[in-house]
């Protein structure tokens, strides 16, 4: 964990008690503290296969992805995926995969570890559930965009529709570009970027976690207050978009953030295993 | 859960029935009770091409007395269009108990469509110069071989396939519905509208009819009520979106142009592509794609968001 607790403070995150895979902005086969299954396929990110997925089913080519990570392939670029729904959900594993083209809805759902890029747009509840990893998507998204991750960064470089960030319970959300009404709502934990402008309700019923707009709000949710910015934010947000190559227009130093104005009074931030050493 | 899809090309014509078919085909998932097309066509001068049915189609399956009523229906309506003084020009039967005609007519269109509609079974699902509306039971690709859309040639159209929910499994449930009376406009819609029956009975004070129990009607009739009032096409849909409660996408097609509104919550789903010489909607990508071989660039349009486009 002293590996954990050096990397946060360099991050800018030691004001929140964060740990294992909430912090994770991606793997490397070098960094020990990472959490992986125990069935988890060994795999060589060297070792690269593609495959067409023009005429392929959903359950076809997740099934396919599947048995090349059993065959150690640590790098897999999926073609023409065609914006078809369900696609690269429920990978449990280490691995860079790449879609070029687009995905529908529930893409990259309920995964927990992979590096994922998509070079097209997603369609609705892109990454929901996503527990570690990254997921960078080149164009524009869908609504309900990240909706209850727990952990990773998902990153998109166009705009997001609404609900971006629903139910959010931990990890980075990051958008290049504007998002819809009711982003963060009922957010819980994590870290929300976006560089253009917001939606209106923005951060209705939240209750922690923070958002930075580089753009304008078009109005608060009800439990959405105004925070300091300081400088561990500011350090933090130039860290953190720097990774994937994202600025906001208005510069870092002019971002606003937002933070939950009512916290519930049994609610605290602790990861449901640290709660317990603390019980 | 329903599935909606709509396309305008700018500037040109192209074979619109068999995108649309191939488009809704690939939405059969969020809908498999039924399906719909409003295709528009080269505009006709001085003509009006009338779609309607005289009998539901599971009513062709009750007997053979059927069969004969619905030809003395058929016969009545041939006779009430005579005597508002209208010449039909041509008679299409598309099924045993739907049908095609071409007309012109100078007089009151409403009148027209009321007297027809007083015939018992018989519901006009279209009247315009460009416009024909079909829908029937099954998928895209039953409805469309039923009707021979595969050859449609026109400039724009919107489709929907339904999952049947607050109303039953027929024709009249469902969409797209013609906006009675105006010529050349219909409607598809997604999603649930909550003042249904407060806007159905001042819809009905004003004199205007409906056919089914279905809230998709309402916005028909509403856009056409906002017409009558002297709104244009963007000006009524700007409207219901502050008028109408509930979660809902819709698009709207008249002779030469196409409009999508999304409700304020944006809680129904619609994607758009849109290039220098066509537009493409639908609730999901995989719709837009089955016309596209090659990558394009697609968003979802905003919440409380209403656009309107030129053929």
């Amino acid at each position: 964990m002293a590996g954990v607790e050096h990397k946060s403070h360099d991050m800018g995150l030691h004001t929140e008690q964060l740990s294992g895979r909430t912090q994770q902005r991606f793997f490397s086969a070098s960094e020990e503290e990472n959490f992986t299954y125990p069935w988890a396929n060994e795999v060589d990110f060297d070792k690269t296969a593609d495959f067409d997925a023009m005429d392929m089913d959903p359950t076809g080519i997740n099934l396919k992805i599947r048995e090349l990570l059993e065959q150690g392939y640590g790098t897999i670029t999926i073609k023409n995926p065609r914006a078809k729904h369900g696609v690269g959900v429920g990978v449990l594993n280490r691995a860079n995969i790449t879609f070029e083209g687009s995905l529908g809805y529930f893409g990259c759902g309920l995964i927990d570890g992979p590096n994922v890029r998509i070079t097209g747009r997603v369609g609705w509840s892109c990454a929901e559930n996503m527990m570690a990893g990254t997921v960078v998507i080149d164009k524009n998204a869908g609504s309900t965009f990240g909706a209850a991750i727990r952990g990773g960064d998902l990153v998109c470089r166009g705009d997001v529709g609404s609900r971006t960030g629903i139910d959010q319970k931990g990890g980075t959300i990051i958008v290049g570009g504007r998002t819809g009404a009711f982003s963060g709502f009922m957010m819980q934990r994590g870290r929300m970027v976006i560089c253009g402008d917001a939606g209106k309700n923005l951060g209705d019923s939240m209750y922690d976690g923070t958002i930075y707009v580089g753009g304008e709000v078009e109005d608060l949710g009800v439990d959405c207050v105004p925070g300091e910015m300081t400088d561990t934010d500011l350090k933090w947000l130039t860290a953190k978009l720097s990774m994937y190559d994202i600025a906001p227009a208005c510069g870092f130093e002019n971002m606003k953030k937002f933070v939950s104005g009512k916290q519930l009074w049994n609610y605290d931030n602790l990861e449901p295993s640290e709660k317990k050493l603390v019980l | 859960m329903c599935g909606i899809a709509g396309l305008i090309h700018r500037g040109k014509s192209s074979n619109v029935g068999s995108e649309m078919t191939s488009m809704l085909q690939s939405l059969k998932h969020r809908g498999p009770d039924s399906t719909g097309f409003a295709l528009y066509g080269a505009p006709t001068d001085n003509q009006y091409i009338m779609r309607f049915k005289l009998a539901e189609q599971e009513d062709m399956n009750r007997g053979f007395d059927i069969q004969q009523e619905v030809v003395a229906r058929q016969q009545e309506v041939d006779k009430r269009l005579e005597s508002m003084g209208v010449n039909v020009i041509n008679r299409e039967e598309a099924t045993a108990y739907s049908h095609r005609y071409t007309f012109s007519f100078g007089g009151d269109m409403k009148k027209l469509a009321d007297y027809v509609e007083d015939i018992e079974g018989a519901e006009i699902l279209s009247i315009g110069e460009g416009l024909e509306l079909i829908k029937d039971l099954g998928d895209a690709t039953v409805v469309s071989d039923q009707y021979s859309l595969s050859d449609f040639q026109g400039t724009h159209g919107i489709g929907h396939t339904r999952m049947a929910t607050e109303s039953d499994i027929d024709i009249r449930s469902a969409h797209p519905y013609w906006a009675y009376p105006f010529n050349d406009v219909s409607v598809v819609h997604n999603g649930q509208l909550t003042n249904y029956w407060t806007f159905r009975r001042e819809m009905e004070r004003h004199g205007h009819r409906f056919m089914s129990n279905c809230d998709s009607e309402l916005i028909a009739v509403y856009i056409a009520n906002r017409m009558e009032l002297g709104d244009d096409l963007e000006e009524a849909m700007t409207r219901s979106v502050e008028e109408l409660d509930g979660v809902f996408t819709y698009l709207v097609a008249t002779s030469d142009k196409l409009g999508m509104a999304k409700d304020v919550m944006a809680a129904k789903p619609m994607v758009l592509y849109e290039s220098d010489d066509f537009v493409g909607l639908a609730s999901e990508e995989v719709a837009i794609r089955s016309i596209f071989p090659n990558e394009i660039e697609t968003f979802d349009p905003y919440e409380g968001e209403v656009r309107v486009w030129q053929a």
